[in-house]
């Protein structure tokens, strides 16, 4: 075989290749959203779940789903800036710092179902939060830290030298250069890490069985005191998330209608992804034209 | 004392403030580092307890066919043999790194080197999509789509090591690419020039030297994508039959180590036997996955580009 024809057939093979992933893909969307979105209904999103008969929806799923994203982001991202912050601006170049960035790197590499299991034992167990929201955020933070410091730690180092030697000659301090110059220079890059880690988070669900718990008491939606057990503010009841959802009834199955209701559920859990996604795309960059009037 | 001295001696404003910001920070790396070491102690207290506490030998923990923690064998021992589990986990992570390589290794080639337009165009966010879909909803289509498809083509029950391998495949397929992707982008241009210059075709430069130059950049790509086989939960647990038996072939129901751990760790008692043998199993997760960065780690250090 003369090489013109191997470079031809290797290449029509390369494009046979791309086009089945593409492939791939479409299927996957398509087959979730055909076969999910007839179910999903403004009843289907804001009615509470059924175990034992057909026609329950996922409204408790869905209003915990987003709770815990809320709490483990207000959890996880002062943590994360803090050291991301530390990693880029003040890590010195020996080995405490390998050291520190090793384990960082072990944490994101855990499985998470590990990292569940941990979270299970310390605050359901030790620390008696039981199987609640309060275990369940704390879990996810462990999972999202090591992924959302790493995201701050590039998004801060592509800030030139250059705004840091500005900031240090104007006399002001290391500290106050990063909190006044660095960070604000960096906010579309810190955004778009914080909303593609908002959209593992909203997916998880290894981590969460074993810490949220996999049942969703009935709340009041009238009530918005945090201390009242039937409040949809309280931290310390069991919630159990939308893909947490998909799994239980999907491995239980005593739900009667369990595979239309987890094509909704799943169809509802795609398109929050895909707008995270989208979000992640263009807030980044339309921030960014917004506040510092370039193009 | 003299207001000029004092204010020469004493910490500025400025530098008090610096120093808060630093220690503020420090703590912040100090609690990351702190989870890690936390999270490595107390699996490896209540997994080794199934060895000190329990005195089961090692030995037939690791190469024990039969998992059966709450009964005794014949001679008086519990039976908490994994390797049906850890042999299962071994399986769907090799079988699907074997599937996907390929794969994921032709889409990076085409998006990098054959239509660089169309692959930052197209194929960027399609992996980009891939990766973002939570493990639930490509269980669930395993579960109504994988699963038939195994049981009318090689009949079964379809639930197995086939089916775990093929929604595995899909998981880590754009992981891998798109860490090729980047391997394959860090190629000096100049490396193609030279080639082609000396009258080799398109094909006879990917294959000769882009290839051969990022060999150590896929092989990470690929553990990488190993490590997140490996480590995948419910996915699997979803579509592999959970029957902690040693898989006899590729389309009876058998399990990981990851399916067991969440099918068991709430029906058990913290502390009993059976427990501990859980936890066990989480501890050889936990390993294992150290195990994969060290192979990262040496693969890095050994085939830098130079």
């Amino acid at each position: 075989m003369n090489p013109k024809k191997a470079d031809k057939i290797a290449t029509s093979i390369l494009y046979g290749i791309a086009g089945f992933v593409v492939l791939v893909l479409a299927a996957l969307l398509g087959y979730i959203l055909v076969r999910g979105l007839p179910h999903v209904s403004w009843q289907f999103l804001t009615t509470p779940a059924k175990s034992f008969s057909s026609g329950g929806g996922v409204g408790i799923q869905l209003f915990n789903s987003f709770y815990l994203l809320l709490l483990t982001l207000l959890i996880s991202f002062p943590i994360s800036l803090g050291a991301g912050i530390w990693l880029s601006e003040y890590a010195k170049n020996n080995w405490v710092t390998t050291v520190i960035r090793t384990s960082v790197e072990i944490l994101s590499s855990l499985p998470s179902v590990v990292v569940g299991l941990f979270g299970f034992l310390i605050f359901v167990v030790q620390f008696n939060f039981g199987f609640s929201i309060l275990s369940g955020a704390l879990a996810l933070t462990f999972f999202n830290l090591p992924l959302l410091t790493r995201s701050i730690e590039e998004s801060l180092r592509a800030i030139p030298y250059s705004q840091r030697e500005a900031g240090f000659s104007l006399g002001l301090s290391r500290w106050e250069t990063v909190t006044r110059v660095v960070v604000p220079d960096a906010v579309p890059g810190i955004l778009t890490g914080v909303i593609l880690s908002a959209g593992r988070i909203f997916g998880e669900a290894a981590a969460l069985i074993y810490t949220a718990g996999q049942s969703a008491p009935a709340l009041d939606f009238t009530n918005w005191n945090p201390a009242n057990i039937a409040s949809p503010l309280n931290p310390m009841r069991p919630a159990e998330t939308l893909a947490v959802h998909i799994w239980k009834i999907n491995s239980e199955g005593i739900m009667p209608d369990a595979s239309a209701v987890s094509a909704g559920a799943s169809a509802v859990l795609i398109i929050a992804v895909l707008l995270f996604n989208f979000l992640a795309r263009f807030g980044g960059k339309a921030l960014y034209r917004k506040i510092t009037s370039s193009k | 004392m003299d207001p000029i001295r004092e204010s020469l001696l004493k910490k500025s404003k400025a530098s008090k403030l610096e120093m808060r910001g630093k220690i503020i920070t420090y703590f912040c790396i100090g609690l990351i580092v702190a989870i890690v070491l936390a999270i490595f102690y107390f699996v490896a207290s209540k997994g080794l307890a199934t060895f000190f506490t329990d005195k089961v030998s090692i030995k037939d923990f690791l190469l024990g066919k039969s998992w059966n923690p709450g009964t005794l064998d014949k001679s008086g021992k519990p039976e908490v043999g994994a390797l049906p589990m850890i042999s299962g986990s071994f399986f769907v992570t090799f079988l699907s790194a074997l599937i996907a390589t390929p794969f994921a290794i032709g889409t990076a080639i085409f998006m990098v080197e054959i239509s660089p337009n169309k692959g930052s165009r197209i194929l960027q966010p399609v992996t980009e999509l891939l990766v973002g879909i939570p493990s639930v909803v490509y269980g669930f289509i395993g579960l109504s789509v994988v699963v038939p498809f195994v049981r009318s083509i090689f009949g079964g029950t379809g639930f197995g090591i086939l089916s775990g391998t093929f929604v595995l495949f899909v998981m880590i397929l754009p992981t891998v690419t798109s860490m090729t992707v980047d391997t394959l982008k860090s190629v000096p241009r100049y490396y193609r020039e030279a080639s082609l210059a000396l009258g080799a075709t398109r094909w006879q430069t990917i294959y000769k030297v882009i290839l051969r130059a990022a060999t150590p950049g896929i092989m990470t790509a690929v553990v990488f994508g190993m490590a997140r086989a490996f480590g995948e939960a419910l996915a699997v647990q979803m579509v592999i039959g959970n029957a902690s038996l040693m898989p006899s072939s590729l389309i009876t129901p058998s399990s990981t180590l990851t399916s067991i751990l969440t099918m068991g760790i709430g029906n058990t008692v913290m502390g009993s036997l059976e427990n501990n043998a859980l936890w066990s199993l989480a501890l050889i997760l936990l390993l294992m996955s150290l195990f994969f960065n060290m192979v990262v780690r040496v693969i890095g250090k050994r085939g830098a580009l130079k």
